[in-house]
C-alpha cells in the first residue's frame, strides 16, 4: 500500500498540489484522474521521486519514501516499476536488452536465466518474436507492452503507469488497460495509474482519485463515478459527446 | 554563471560515485570506446596527414635565408604536431564530433523521460550514461593523438617527396634533431583534461536539457562553443603551467 499525506507543491507562485491526501491499495488498479493541469502528473512524478514535494509524506508499505536520502530511496525504487507515457524505451537497446535491462542491474541470473525471464514477460503481454527488434522499428502499441514488459521483469511491488494510453487507438488502449489489471491481481501489485481517458476509467478503475486544481476532490469507484453529485467531476466525466449521449 | 557551476561540480560528484554494477560499466565502456573512439580514427587520421604536410610547405616556402638550414622543416613541422596542432586542434575537431554527439544523445535521453526511466529503477543516471564516456575520452584520446602526430609528421614528409622542397634525408634530420622527451608528456597532459572537458561539458549539457528537440539541438551547439572555449582557455594555462 502506498499512503500519501499532506502533500504539496508548489512552482514558484503556482500551486499545483494543495495538501493531497490518499492511499492506494495493494492489488487494485489505483487511478488518479483529472483535466490536464489538474496535478496528478505532479503527484504521480512526487509519488516515483522525481519531484521532490514541498510538505507531506509519501510511504510505501510505512516505509517513508519523500524527504528521504537518494541511498534510503533506491532501495524502494528497485520495487517499481513504471510505464512511462512515451514508453521511454532505451533507444539505443533492442526489445530483449529493454526487458532484460533491470535483471542486469539488480540480479545476479545467468544469462540463460535472464532470458527466460525476458520471454515469459515478452509473452505475458503477447509480444513474441521482437526481441532483436529496436524501439523505432516497433508500433506505439508495442512500444507500451515492452515497456509494461520492462516494468514487470524485476517483479516489482508497485506499479506506475502514466497515461498509458496516450498515442493508442480505442481497441489497443483497452488492451493495454486489461494487461495492466490483470497483471496487478496476478502479482498482487500497487497499481497506480495515471489517466484522463474514460474508457480506462469505467474499465479499470478500481480505487478513482480525481483531482480538481491541485485538490483532492472526490474519490470512489467506477461504479460510483457514474452517479455523482460532484459538479466538477459531472463536468469531467460526461465532457464528451459519446459520454454525454450514454448519459441521456 | 556561479548556478551553472555549481550544478555541474554537484554532476561531477554524481557522476564519480562507484558505479552500480562492475560488468554493465564494463560493457557501457566497450560500447563507448566504439562510439567515441573507433568513429574518430578516420576524420584524424584525414585531417592530421593533410596539415602535416601543410605545415611543411608552408615552412618550407618561407624559409627565404639559406643561413636556415631546410632540416628546419622537419623540426617545425614537429615541433607543431607535437606541442599545439595534434593536442589542441584535433581536442578541437573533437569537440564538435565527440561533444555534439554526446550532448544531443544524453539530451534525447532527457527529453524523452529515458534519464527519469534509468532514476526511477534505482539507477544512478549520471554515472551510468556519462562516466564510461569520460573515462573512455581520457583514455582512448591519447592514443588518437598519438596516432595524430605520427601521421602528422608522414603527411609533411609525402609533402616534402612530391614537391620536392626539402630532401627526405634533410627532413627526417629536422624530426630527430634537438628532441625534447617532455613535449610529448606536455602533449599526453594537455589531451588528457581537454578530453574530460570535453566528455563531461557535452555530458553537463545533454544531461541539463529541458524541453524538446529544439533545446537538445541548442545544448548540442552549446556543448560545441563552451568546450572549445574551455579548451583553448586551459590550452593557455597549462602552457604557462608547464612550458614556461
Amino acid at each position: 500500500m502506498i499512503l500519501v499525506e499532506n502533500i504539496c507543491k508548489t512552482f514558484g507562485e503556482n500551486q499545483v498540489l494543495e495538501n493531497v491526501s490518499t492511499r492506494f491499495e495493494k492489488g487494485k488498479t489505483n487511478l488518479i484522474i483529472g483535466q490536464s493541469g489538474s496535478g496528478k502528473t505532479v503527484l504521480m512524478k512526487c509519488c516515483i521521486g522525481l519531484i521532490e514535494p514541498n510538505q507531506g509524506v509519501i510511504s510505501f508499505d510505512n516505509r517513508p519514501f519523500s524527504s528521504v536520502s537518494e541511498r534510503s530511496k533506491r532501495s524502494i525504487r528497485k520495487e517499481m516499476g513504471v510505464l512511462f507515457q512515451g514508453g521511454a524505451l532505451f533507444d539505443s537497446m533492442n526489445v530483449e536488452q529493454n526487458v532484460m535491462f533491470p535483471l542486469n542491474m539488480f540480479t545476479e541470473m545467468s544469462l540463460d536465466e535472464k532470458l527466460d525471464r525476458v520471454n515469459f514477460c515478452l509473452k505475458r503481454v503477447n509480444l513474441i518474436n521482437v526481441n532483436h527488434l529496436y524501439p523505432s522499428e516497433i508500433s506505439g502499441g508495442m512500444m507500451k507492452r515492452v515497456a509494461i514488459a520492462r516494468a514487470i521483469s524485476n517483479s516489482p511491488k508497485y506499479l506506475f503507469c502514466d497515461e498509458p494510453n496516450s498515442g493508442l487507438d480505442p481497441k489497443t488502449a483497452e488492451v493495454i488497460d486489461q494487461l495492466i489489471s490483470e497483471i496487478t491481481e496476478e502479482y498482487n501489485m500497487t497499481t497506480v495509474v495515471n489517466t484522463h481517458d474514460m474508457n480506462s476509467v469505467l474499465q479499470i478503475g478500481q480505487s478513482i482519485n480525481f483531482l480538481y486544481k491541485g485538490k483532492l476532490w472526490w474519490t470512489g469507484d467506477k461504479h460510483s463515478i457514474l452517479n455523482t453529485d460532484n459538479q466538477e467531476l459531472k463536468d469531467f466525466v460526461f465532457s464528451t459527446e459519446l459520454t454525454r449521449r450514454l448519459r441521456k | 554563471m556561479i548556478k551553472l557551476l555549481g550544478e555541474y561540480l554537484i554532476l561531477l560528484y554524481e557522476i564519480f560515485k562507484r558505479p552500480d554494477k562492475g560488468p554493465v560499466f564494463r560493457r557501457q565502456l566497450l560500447v563507448e570506446f566504439i562510439g567515441l573512439g573507433v568513429d574518430s580514427i578516420g576524420i584524424v587520421a584525414i585531417i592530421s596527414v593533410f596539415t602535416g604536410a601543410i605545415v611543411a610547405i608552408q615552412t618550407a616556402t618561407n624559409i627565404d635565408s639559406p643561413l636556415i638550414p631546410l632540416m628546419m622543416v622537419g623540426f617545425t613541422t614537429r615541433q607543431m604536431m607535437v606541442l599545439e596542432f595534434s593536442p589542441t586542434m584535433i581536442s578541437l575537431i573533437l569537440a564538435g564530433k565527440v561533444g555534439s554527439r554526446i550532448a544531443s544523445e544524453i539530451g534525447t535521453m532527457r527529453v524523452t523521460e529515458q534519464i527519469d526511466a534509468l532514476r526511477v529503477m534505482g539507477v544512478n543516471p549520471a554515472n551510468y550514461l556519462i562516466l564510461p564516456k569520460i573515462t573512455v575520452s581520457m583514455l582512448f584520446n591519447p592514443v588518437l593523438i598519438v596516432f595524430s602526430i605520427v601521421l602528422g609528421l608522414w603527411g609533411g614528409l609525402i609533402a616534402c617527396v612530391v614537391t620536392g622542397l626539402v630532401a627526405t634525408p634533410d627532413y627526417i634530420a629536422g624530426l630527430r634533431g634537438w628532441f625534447d622527451p617532455f613535449t610529448i608528456t606536455y602533449a599526453m597532459i594537455k589531451t588528457v583534461v581537454f578530453a574530460f572537458i570535453i566528455a563531461s561539458v557535452s555530458g553537463f549539457l545533454g544531461f541539463t536539457v529541458e524541453g524538446g528537440s529544439v533545446e537538445v539541438g541548442r545544448a548540442s551547439t552549446k556543448a560545441v562553443v563552451a568546450s572549445s572555449i574551455l579548451i583553448i582557455f586551459f590550452d593557455l594555462i597549462l602552457t604557462q603551467l608547464l612550458l614556461v
